[in-house]
């Protein structure tokens, strides 16, 4: 494994470039907030004693919605043991993380709230990669509840992005958050393999995106249809 | 009086035949004329498409079946050329696109490189010479079975490999036919587990489509100077090999083509490609269709890797077919211009400019000729 200065061009840093992304999603994500990583300038990595290797990244990242891009520094450390562990992640950004989509994200949750019927939706996106306006929000919100999928299962043999999600499904809530079930689908880039998961989660403006139960589906070989999680 | 009415009968039947043809060819002009490059399309359209292209086109157009899939369908290519003026031979580009089924943007956008000739190949003077000297084969789709499961219905989509049944003791279908290659077969970043999407299959080139490719092409390759073979997606342009520890003897120069190639690219909507070997800026992996190119003397051999970078991967939005299409063919074009001026040392120009001359007198003599007969 490439030790010291990387080529930010090459794949060791940009595959912990990309846990970057998932840790922002994860932690910073919501209907009117999306990172993606756009670029590495640089990169350096280390073996940490007997627990993983630590990577330091300089990088660009945008946010998708409003379309800007911003440097950010960055530490991944990937920890090896018998155990999985996260990737465990640090990132300072100047301005990109600071937050003005509150009136956004109050409108939508409140119109959500007031929905005389559940949410549901599929396929987002559907085969032609086309999403209708309206279930935007609850593609962002897919995206940002497998961040965490894809950043617990992230390691230096692999590169997450979110292929799709095949369903999701808002569920009654007594208390002041909105509670979806849905299925994802990942791309795991190395392996090329599609993963299904299924995830439990809930949004509100001011608590974010906080995922309650997230459970691999096996892969039906034979099957042509995904396993019904309904 | 009999002499006459036989010459004119069969002055007639010339004239008539000319009209049905030209009538097909109007028809079949129309129809690629109305064709949408900037939409997804199934697999019989697209077949139907390849026959209106040769059909509107026979002065530049040809085409070819030289392969079946395992469920028996038909490997098609599109052949373009002109004939050379000094009827010297001519040098072949090889374009293949859809080894992966999922990866709709690659047969969108051979389908958008083709258009792009046939519309432009008369006036872009450039074009036209390299045409002359090239000929340029287009396969839109290799992995036809695999194209036409991914249409079948939403949780088929996503499918990658060929849809070859299942070996023994296995219930999972297909090989990826991007490890089947005869290129360090099985060695790096493949498996031979069948249910694995990168699962390389029973032995090199035992697939019936990678063998169909290493057929056509193993027949021309002392003539080839270009292999490209399009992917989506990661927005890469890679060069070979696969294997990280052997490296191409041309190395440098792929490398420089390739930056060239993917500088163009970024000139037009702003994305950046990024250039290496696979194991480079991707991963490492063995039997690829670009491998086994570069391996029997293709000089020239990459894998484009087209949008995006993962918001949408495979699942491109129709939208974006135009400017990814766009860019692609501007790097397509520039690796195609360069190994053409490497083999012809261009500044055959006013030659052609002749040539080119007395092919318009000779087309519009054609065209009245043909104009007459429809009036008839």
């Amino acid at each position: 494994m490439a030790t010291g200065e990387l080529n930010p061009n090459h794949y060791p840093a940009r595959r912990a470039a990309k846990v970057v992304q998932h840790y922002l999603n994860t932690h910073y994500g919501s209907p009117f907030r999306l990172f993606g990583l756009h670029n590495v300038q640089s990169g350096n990595a280390e073996d940490v004693a007997d627990s993983g290797r630590k990577y330091q990244l300089e990088i660009s990242v945008q946010e998708i919605i409003s379309n800007t891009t911003e440097n950010c520094s960055a530490e991944v450390l990937f920890l090896r043991g018998d155990q999985q562990h996260s990737p465990q992640v640090q990132v300072s950004c100047a301005e990109l993380l600071k937050s003005n989509t509150a009136a956004q994200e109050e409108a939508l949750f409140q119109k959500y709230k007031m929905n005389q019927s559940l949410l549901s939706a599929q396929n987002l996106p559907d085969s032609y990669g086309h999403i209708e306006p309206d279930n935007k929000p609850l593609w962002h919100l897919g995206i940002v509840a497998s961040s965490s999928v894809m950043l617990k299962e992230s390691t230096e043999n692999t590169l997450f992005n979110m292929a799709q999600v095949a369903h999701i499904t808002q569920l009654a809530t007594e208390n002041e958050q909105l509670k979806f079930d849905c299925h994802i689908l990942l791309h795991e880039m190395v392996s090329q393999e599609i993963i299904h998961w299924k995830l439990l989660f809930t949004w509100s403006p001011p608590e974010g995106v906080k995922v309650l139960q997230m459970e691999q589906l096996p892969h039906c070989h034979h099957c042509e249809k995904p396993p019904n999680t309904n | 009086m009999e002499k006459t009415t036989r010459t004119l009968g069969l002055f007639l039947m010339i004239l008539s035949i000319a009209s049905e043809t030209s009538d097909s060819l109007v028809e079949a002009l129309e129809s690629t004329q109305s064709y949408d490059y900037t939409k997804y399309h199934p697999m019989d359209e697209i077949y139907g498409w390849m026959e209106d292209v040769e059909r509107g086109n026979p002065e530049l157009v040809s085409s070819a079946v030289y392969g079946h899939t395992y469920e028996r369908r038909n490997i098609t290519l599109l052949k373009f050329g002109l004939e050379n003026p000094e009827g010297r031979e001519k040098k072949v580009i090889w374009v293949d696109c859809g080894i992966h089924a999922r990866e709709w943007i690659a047969p969108a956008f051979c389908q958008w490189f083709v258009k792009e000739i046939v519309h432009s190949y008369k006036t872009n003077k450039k074009l036209e010479q390299m045409l002359q000297n090239l000929d340029v084969y287009v396969t839109p789709v290799i992995n036809v079975d695999g194209y036409v499961f991914t249409w079948a219905n939403d949780s088929t989509r996503l499918w990658r490999k060929s849809r070859s049944t299942p070996p023994a003791g296995s219930s999972c279908h297909g090989v990826d036919l991007n490890r089947n290659f005869n290129a360090n077969w099985g060695t790096v970043g493949v498996s031979f587990d069948s249910c694995a999407n990168n699962y390389c299959g029973k032995s090199a080139g035992s697939e019936p489509e990678a063998q169909a490719v290493m057929d056509v092409v193993g027949g021309m390759i002392n003539r080839t100077l270009c292999f490209l073979t399009i992917h989506s997606a990661g927005q890469l342009v890679l060069l070979p090999y696969g294997h990280p520890e052997i490296s191409a003897p041309n190395y440098d120069e792929l490398v420089s083509v390739g930056e060239a190639a993917a500088a163009e690219m970024k000139k037009l909507h702003g994305m950046g490609y990024t250039v290496g070997t696979s194991p480079q800026i991707l991963y490492p992996n063995s039997g690829s269709s670009r491998d086994w190119a570069r391996l029997v003397g293709i000089p020239f051999s990459y894998t484009f890797e087209l949008r995006d970078k993962g918001e949408f991967s495979h699942l491109l939005p129709e939208e974006q077919i135009q400017p990814a299409c766009e860019e692609a063919y501007a790097g397509a074009l520039s690796i195609i211009s360069h190994v053409h001026d490497k083999a012809f040392n261009s500044g055959t120009l006013p030659n052609a400019a002749v040539s080119g001359v007395a092919l318009m007198i000779f087309s519009t003599i054609i065209s009245v000729f043909v104009t007459t007969g429809v009036f008839v």
